[in-house]
């Protein structure tokens, strides 16, 4: 080990031409999110406990429909990148991966599951 | 670069061995209340699946989640946008280098803590 040149031992471990995607896609998303957070708050939070019927109607509009199509799509790919960083934190080998897998399909499915949702609501 | 000293080299901070700060805690709760923010997006989701499903099953669930613990787990998701969103703004103006000296950092913190109850308040009085 003692013997090992300094490139010798960076070789292998990545170019510092890479390597920051993940906190731009953070910060892109989050930067989203600061406006699409309240503008979520303030179209579903009206609606919660209406009737069925009002429900429905409002999201027949296209501006509450499309603000909750983009804070669920968004929302979910930021909330994917964040437990990333947590499991990489906190969580090592075979299990880190298997459950960062499941992270990201979790992430998708509840996103697509919410696009459906008020596309059919909506349509 | 030319250190050989590795595996024994000191260890990222022992949380337990630190007296709790207020940096660190809102820096942690930023985390917290990111991850808790699933439960609250899962309901939301929930709520509109059901809503597109049929007016019986959005019944249900309408009811379930203004039910009482609904409207706890809501009230505290609600709190969780505001301090995540408000915590995440602070990130991004440490990012440009600004605001990181111990007393500005505290300050910031306070903000925080302080903003986001107060945006929850205001919410739940205006919706």
């Amino acid at each position: 080990m003692a013997y090992l040149t300094d490139l010798k031992r960076a070789v292998g471990m990545g170019s510092a031409r890479d390597g920051t995607e993940h906190h731009w896609a953070m910060t892109k998303s989050s930067a989203a999110l600061l406006i699409l957070i309240p503008l979520f708050i303030f179209t579903f939070g009206p609606m919660l406990g209406r009737p069925h019927a009002e429900v429905v109607a409002f999201y027949g509009n296209p501006f509450p429909a499309v603000i909750t199509a983009l804070t669920l799509v968004v929302g979910f790919m930021h909330f994917k990148g964040g437990v990333q960083a947590l499991l990489e934190d906190y969580v090592h080998g075979l299990t880190r991966k298997i459950l960062i897998l499941l992270t990201i399909c979790f992430s998708y499915g509840a996103a697509a599951a919410g696009l459906f949702a008020i596309a059919k609501i909506a349509l | 670069m030319a250190d050989v000293n590795r595996g024994n080299r000191p260890l990222s901070p022992h949380l337990t061995i630190y007296r709790p700060q207020l940096t660190s805690m809102s820096s942690i709760l930023t985390r917290i209340t990111g991850n808790a923010l699933l439960l609250g997006a899962l309901l939301v989701v929930w709520w509109f699946l059901a809503a597109a499903t049929s007016p019986e099953y959005y019944a249900y669930a309408n009811g379930w989640i203004t039910s009482w613990f609904g409207d706890l787990v809501m009230t505290l998701s609600l709190w969780a946008l505001w301090y995540h969103g408000f915590a995440g703004l602070r990130h991004l103006y440490w990012d440009t280098g600004r605001g990181l000296e111990i007393e500005m950092a505290e300050r910031l913190g306070v903000a925080v803590i302080v903003g986001s109850v107060v945006m929850t308040v205001l919410t739940l009085l205006m919706i």
